[in-house]
C-alpha cells in the first residue's frame, strides 16, 4: 500500500514539477539577458489561464486536431508513470520496458505531426516534416543509448536499470556510461524542443520545428500540449539524473531516506536543467541540416559506449 | 475438419468458373466469384483455426501412377500458419472486392478477374501444403502466372504490361533459382518428397549445402522482394486491382518466407554460421532501404509496395537471428526468434492488407493514386480515413496496435545476440536493433506524410473534392482487418502460445512457453525484459479518458470559435499553399543525398524579363543505385548480346534449317569422338 502511495507520488511529483523546471531555464536565460524573468508563480498561472480560455478552432480542422492534446498528453503521461523517481519503483513500470517507454513517447509524436498537417497552413507542414525527420534520426540515438545501459544492468525496465546503477558503486557506473550520458544529453535537448536544435521562443518560420507545429491550438488544448511537453523534459530530466547520478535513490519505502531521496532528486534534476539552460544560453541553434550531425555524434557515443563494454567486459 | 478444407478448394474451383455463367452480366457475375470467394476463405480460416489450435495434423495423399512421386498435400501446424493468414486475408480481401469491381463491371470482364483471383489464391494454398518439390514448383508457378495476369488487368495501361512484363521475368529468375535448389536435393537424395529430403537433412557436403542455400535464398527473396532482388516488387504490387495488391504484398510474399524456412530449418539441417549473418545482412539492407524509397514515393500504393519490402526485411531479421541461435545451439533463444518472425509475418499480413484496401478506397473514391492531388478526404471519407489511420499506426509500430507487439520481439530477439558470452556475443545485435528503430521512426515519418497529407488539410484538387465514401461491403472489409490490428495486440499472449505451436512444428525445438508467457505478460527468454500489450491499451485508455473527463470536470464545457486558419493577416489561404508530399519528404532526400542522389530541374518561361515570369517548371528526381547501377547494365549487356545474335537471324527458313544440319553433324561428330 506504501509502495502504491509512494509511486503515485512520484507520478505526481514529475506532472507538479514540470512547469517549474521550465520556469528555471526560463529565468536563468532573463538573468543572462539582464532581464528580470519571470516568478515562480507565473508558469503556473500561465498554464491556469490557458486552460480557462476560449479556444478558437481552424474551420478545416478534423476531429484529429481535437484529439491530439489529449493523446499526447495520454502517451506523455504513460512514459512518465513508467519512470521511477525517488525509490527504484514506479508506478507502472512493471508494465514494459524502455522500448516500450521510447515507443509511447512516439505514439503523442506520431499524432502531433498530424495535427500539424490537420490545418491546412504551410506552418503546419513544415513543423511537421521538419519534427518526424529529427526524431528520426533521435529515435536510434536514444534506443541504442537504452540498450548500451540495459547490458550493463542486464535488463531492460527502467526500474531493473535504475535499480541496479543505485547498488553498484558510482565510479564503475561513471567508467562505464559517462559516453551514454553524452548521448542521452543530445537526445534530451533534441527531444525536449531546445537550442541548438531547436528553438522554444521563436516564432520564425524559419527556425521553428515545435513550435510550427502548435501554431494553431489555443486554450486548454495548448495547454496540455504544453504541459506535456514540460512533463516529458522533466522525464528526460529525471532519467539522466537516476541512470547516471543515482545517488539517494532508496530502494525501501523508510520516510527519512524518503526526506533525503526528495532533497538529493531536486538538486540533481536543478543541476541538470541549469545545465541545459547553459547550454541554451551560450550556443546559436543549428542549421537545420547541422542538426543531423549533432545526433550522429549521439549515435556514435552509445555505440563507442557498447564496444567499451565489449572490449573490458560487462564491468560486475 | 479436413472437411473444410475439401470445402475451401471445391468453392475456389466453382468460384474460379462461376463468373463465366454470368458472363454478359457484371453484377451477377461479381457477386457470384466474390461471393464465393468469402464463403471458401471461411471454410479455410476455420480449417487453419482447427489445425492450430488442436495441435493435429492433416494429410492426403493420392496415390497412382505418377512420374514424380505421390501426390501428397499435408498441413500441421507450420502449414496451417500460412494457411490461416492466406484465407483470413482473402477473406477480407474478397469482401471488399464485392464493392470495389462494381467499377470494372461495365468496361471489363470481371468472369476473367474471378477466375485469376480464385487460381491465384488456390495456387497459394496448395503451395503451402504441397509435399513434394516437383508439385510444389508447379503451384508455384500457377501462384506467379495467376498474379502476373492480376498484374496485368488493366492491360490498356502500358505502366500495367511493363510492371507485368518485369514481374514476369523476375519471377521467373527466382523460379529458376529454386528449381535448382530442388534439383540439388533430388540428385542428392533421390527423391522429390519433402519427407525424404527432412529425412535426409545434414547429410550434404558443406559445398553442396552451401550452394543449395544460396540458390534457396536468391530464388525466394527474389519472390519476397528482398533488396536488391525487389526492382519488380514497387512496379507489379501497385498496378494489380487493389484488392490482389493487398493479397501480394500480405501474403504472396510470405509464401517465400514459408519456402526459405522450409530450407532453412528442414532440409538443409546444421546451418554454419555465416547463413544467418547473410539474411541477417539482407533483411537490415531491405528494411533500412525499402523505408527509404517509401517515404520518397507519391504515389500511395507505390509507397505501400516499398514499404512491404521494409517489413520483409523485419521479418527475415527475426529469421536470421534464428537461424544465429540454431547454430549456437540455444533452442529457446531460436524458438523466440522464429516467433517474432511469425507474429510480423500475421501483423504485416493484416496491417499492410488494411492500408492497401485503404488506397482501394481512396482510388475508388477519388480516381487518383497520386498523394500530391490528394487532401481533406477524412470529411469525404470518414470511414476510410479512420481505417487507414489505424493501418498507419499499426505500420509504425505505435502502442496499443499489433506492430509495436511483432516489433518488440524482434528488439528482444536481437538483443538476446549480445547477452551470450565469448563468440556467442554479436556485437552487431544491438546495432542492427537500434536501425531497426531508426527504419520505425521512418515509417511513422512516411506514413504521417501518406495520412497527412493524403486525408487532412485541404482538397489539392478537383478529384479529392468530389471524392465519396466507398460502399458497405468495401468498409466491412478494412474493417474486419482493422479489428484484427487491435485484437492482434490486446491478444499478445495468447497468440504467442499458438506461435510457440507453430515455431515447434518447423524446428523441432521445444521452446517452454511458460518461460514467455505469463499471464497478460510477454517475458524475455533471458527474463531482460517483460510487457504486457493489454495494460499498455489500458492504461493509455485510463489517461487519455482521465484527462478528458478531469478537464470537463473541473473546467466545463469547452467554448469554441471556429474560424480561418492564421495566414499571416494575408487573407486567401489556398490549398495550393499546403505542404506537399515531395516538400514533406525534402529534409530527408537532403540528409540522406548520398543514398538518394538526386537532381532537379527548375525550367523557367519569362516574357523577355527576369521579373515577367509566366510559367514555372519543377522536376525532382531520386535515384535508384541498384536499378542504376546492376540492372541497367545488366539489361544493356543482354539488348547488346541479342543484338549481335540478331546478325545470323535472316528469316530465311532454307537458313535456319542449314543452321539445324550444321548443328546435328557437329554433334554428331562430338559424339562419335567421345565414343571412339
Amino acid at each position: 500500500m506504501t509502495t502504491l502511495l509512494l509511486s503515485l507520488f512520484q507520478f505526481l511529483l514529475l506532472i507538479v514539477l514540470a512547469p517549474a523546471v521550465n520556469w528555471f531555464i526560463r529565468k536563468m536565460k532573463a538573468v543572462s539577458q539582464n532581464r528580470v524573468g519571470p516568478g515562480l508563480w507565473q508558469v503556473y498561472s500561465d498554464l491556469w489561464k490557458l486552460f480557462r480560455k476560449d479556444m478558437v478552432i481552424s474551420e478545416t480542422a478534423s476531429w484529429i486536431f481535437h484529439a491530439m492534446p489529449f493523446v499526447l498528453f495520454a502517451g506523455v503521461l504513460a512514459a512518465a508513470s513508467m519512470v521511477p523517481v525517488l525509490c527504484t519503483h514506479s508506478l507502472f513500470g512493471f508494465v514494459g520496458d524502455v522500448i516500450l517507454f521510447v515507443y509511447l513517447l512516439a505514439l503523442g509524436r506520431f499524432f502531433m505531426a498530424l495535427a500539424a498537417l490537420d490545418t491546412g497552413t504551410t506552418f503546419g507542414g513544415m513543423g511537421s516534416s521538419r519534427e518526424m525527420t529529427l526524431s528520426s534520426l533521435a529515435e536510434p540515438a536514444l534506443l541504442l543509448s537504452f540498450f548500451a545501459l540495459g547490458f550493463h544492468a542486464k535488463v531492460l525496465s527502467l526500474e531493473g536499470m535504475i535499480a541496479h546503477f543505485s547498488a553498484v558503486s558510482s565510479m564503475q557506473v561513471l567508467f562505464f556510461t559517462s559516453l551514454t550520458f553524452g548521448a542521452l544529453l543530445i537526445v534530451t535537448i533534441a527531444e525536449s524542443g531546445r537550442i541548438p536544435v531547436d528553438n522554444p521562443s521563436t516564432h520564425l518560420e524559419l527556425t521553428m520545428i515545435h513550435e510550427a507545429m502548435i501554431l494553431e491550438y489555443s486554450g486548454r488544448y495548448l495547454a496540455l500540449i504544453e504541459w506535456g511537453h514540460q512533463i516529458k523534459q522533466l522525464v528526460f530530466l529525471t532519467l539522466l539524473a537516476d541512470l547516471f547520478l543515482p545517488w539517494g535513490i532508496t530502494g525501501t519505502c523508510g520516510l527519512p531516506a524518503l526526506g533525503l531521496s526528495l532533497a538529493l532528486y531536486l538538486i540533481k534534476v536543478f543541476s541538470l536543467a541549469f545545465v541545459i539552460g547553459w547550454i541554451e544560453i551560450h550556443s546559436a541553434k543549428l542549421r537545420l541540416f547541422r542538426a543531423p550531425d549533432l545526433l550522429a555524434v549521439a549515435f556514435v557515443l552509445s555505440i563507442l559506449s557498447l564496444l567499451g563494454q565489449l572490449i573490458i567486459g560487462r564491468g560486475v | 475438419m479436413a472437411l473444410f478444407f475439401y470445402a475451401q478448394i471445391l468453392l475456389h474451383v466453382l468460384g474460379g468458373i462461376a463468373g463465366f455463367l454470368f458472363e454478359q452480366h457484371g453484377e451477377k457475375a461479381n457477386r457470384a466469384t466474390h461471393g464465393l470467394a468469402v464463403l471458401a476463405s471461411v471454410a479455410g480460416v476455420l480449417f487453419s483455426l482447427g489445425i492450430l489450435l488442436e495441435g493435429k495434423s492433416w494429410v492426403f495423399e493420392l496415390q497412382g501412377s505418377f512420374p514424380v512421386g505421390a501426390l501428397r498435400f499435408a498441413a500441421g501446424p507450420f502449414s496451417a500458419f500460412f494457411l490461416l493468414i492466406i484465407s483470413f486475408l482473402s477473406l477480407a480481401a474478397s469482401i471488399f472486392a464485392i464493392g470495389y469491381t462494381r467499377e470494372f463491371q461495365i468496361k471489363k470482364n470481371i468472369a476473367l478477374l474471378g477466375f485469376f483471383y480464385h487460381f491465384f489464391i488456390l495456387a497459394m494454398l496448395f503451395v503451402v501444403t504441397v509435399q513434394n518439390a516437383f508439385y510444389f514448383l508447379f503451384f508455384w508457378e500457377l501462384m506467379s502466372l495467376a498474379s502476373y495476369f492480376l498484374v496485368i488487368f488493366e492491360h490498356e495501361r502500358p505502366e500495367a504490361r511493363s510492371a507485368g512484363t518485369l514481374y514476369l521475368i523476375m519471377t521467373h529468375v527466382g523460379t529458376a533459382f529454386i528449381t535448382a535448389a530442388f534439383l540439388l536435393l533430388y540428385i542428392h537424395t533421390g527423391s522429390f518428397s519433402f519427407d525424404v529430403f527432412r529425412a535426409a537433412a545434414g547429410t550434404f557436403s558443406p559445398v553442396l549445402k552451401n550452394v543449395i542455400f544460396l540458390a534457396a535464398l536468391i530464388g525466394f527473396g527474389t519472390k519476397a522482394g528482398v533488396i536488391p532482388l525487389h526492382i519488380w516488387l514497387p512496379q507489379a504490387h501497385p498496378q494489380a486491382p487493389s484488392h490482389v495488391s493487398a493479397l501480394m504484398s500480405g501474403v504472396m510474399i510470405k509464401t517465400a518466407v514459408y519456402g526459405l524456412l522450409l530450407f532453412l530449418f528442414n532440409f538443409l539441417g546444421e546451418a554454419p554460421g555465416w547463413w544467418g549473418h547473410v539474411i541477417l545482412a539482407v533483411a537490415i539492407l531491405s528494411t533500412l532501404l525499402g523505408i527509404l524509397y517509401a517515404l520518397m514515393e507519391n504515389d500511395l500504393k507505390r509507397l505501400l509496395a516499398f514499404s512491404s519490402i521494409e517489413n520483409i526485411g523485419i521479418i527475415l531479421l527475426g529469421v536470421g537471428m534464428a537461424l544465429v541461435f540454431k547454430t549456437l545451439h540455444q533452442p529457446l533463444y531460436a524458438g523466440f526468434a522464429l516467433i517474432a518472425a511469425f507474429y510480423h509475418v500475421i501483423n504485416h499480413a493484416v496491417f499492410k492488407g488494411l492500408l492497401f484496401l485503404g488506397a482501394g478506397s481512396v482510388l475508388s473514391g477519388t480516381h487518383t493514386r497520386n498523394i500530391e492531388s490528394l487532401g481533406g478526404l477524412i470529411r469525404k471519407m470518414p470511414w476510410t480515413a479512420a481505417y487507414f489511420l489505424i493501418g498507419a499506426m499499426a505500420i509504425s509500430a505505435l502502442p496499443p496496435l499489433n506492430g509495436f507487439i511483432s516489433e518488440w520481439l524482434t528488439f528482444i530477439a536481437l538483443l538476446l545476440g549480445f547477452e551470450g558470452a565469448g563468440a556467442g556475443r554479436h556485437f552487431f545485435s544491438p546495432i542492427l536493433a537500434s536501425l531497426l528503430g531508426f527504419a520505425g521512426a521512418l515509417a511513422a515519418t512516411c506514413f504521417v506524410k501518406a495520412f497527412g497529407i493524403g486525408f487532412l488539410g485541404k482538397a489539392r484538387s478537383r478529384h479529392a473534392a468530389e471524392a465519396h465514401e466507398v460502399s458497405g461491403s468495401m468498409k466491412l472489409g478494412m474493417g474486419i482487418l482493422a479489428v484484427s490490428c487491435l485484437g492482434l495486440s490486446l491478444a499478445a499472449p495468447w497468440v504467442l502460445k499458438v506461435l510457440g505451436t507453430v515455431s515447434r512444428a518447423l524446428s523441432g525445438g521445444d521452446v517452454p512457453m511458460e518461460a514467455l508467457v505469463q499471464k497478460l505478460f510477454l517475458i524475455s527468454p533471458s527474463e531482460s525484459s517483460q510487457f504486457s500489450p493489454f495494460l499498455t491499451a489500458m492504461i493509455l485508455l485510463g489517461f487519455l479518458a482521465g484527462t478528458a473527463i478531469l478537464l470537463r470536470m473541473v473546467l466545463g464545457k469547452k467554448l469554441v470559435r471556429v474560424g480561418p486558419s492564421w495566414d499571416c493577416g494575408m487573407p486567401g489561404l489556398e490549398p495550393r499553399m499546403q505542404y506537399t508530399s515531395t516538400g514533406y519528404s525534402k529534409p530527408l532526400r537532403r540528409i540522406f543525398s548520398f543514398l538518394y542522389q538526386p537532381t532537379r530541374r527548375v525550367e523557367l518561361e519569362d516574357e523577355g524579363h527576369e521579373m515577367l515570369r509566366t510559367a514555372q517548371r519543377f522536376e525532382s528526381k531520386i535515384t535508384h543505385p541498384v536499378d542504376e547501377w546492376v540492372y541497367r547494365p545488366l539489361a544493356n549487356l543482354v539488348a547488346t548480346f541479342s543484338k549481335k545474335a540478331k546478325q545470323i537471324q535472316t528469316g530465311h527458313i532454307q537458313l535456319y534449317l542449314s543452321y539445324i544440319f550444321i548443328t546435328l553433324i557437329l554433334l554428331l561428330l562430338f559424339l562419335g569422338g567421345r565414343s571412339s
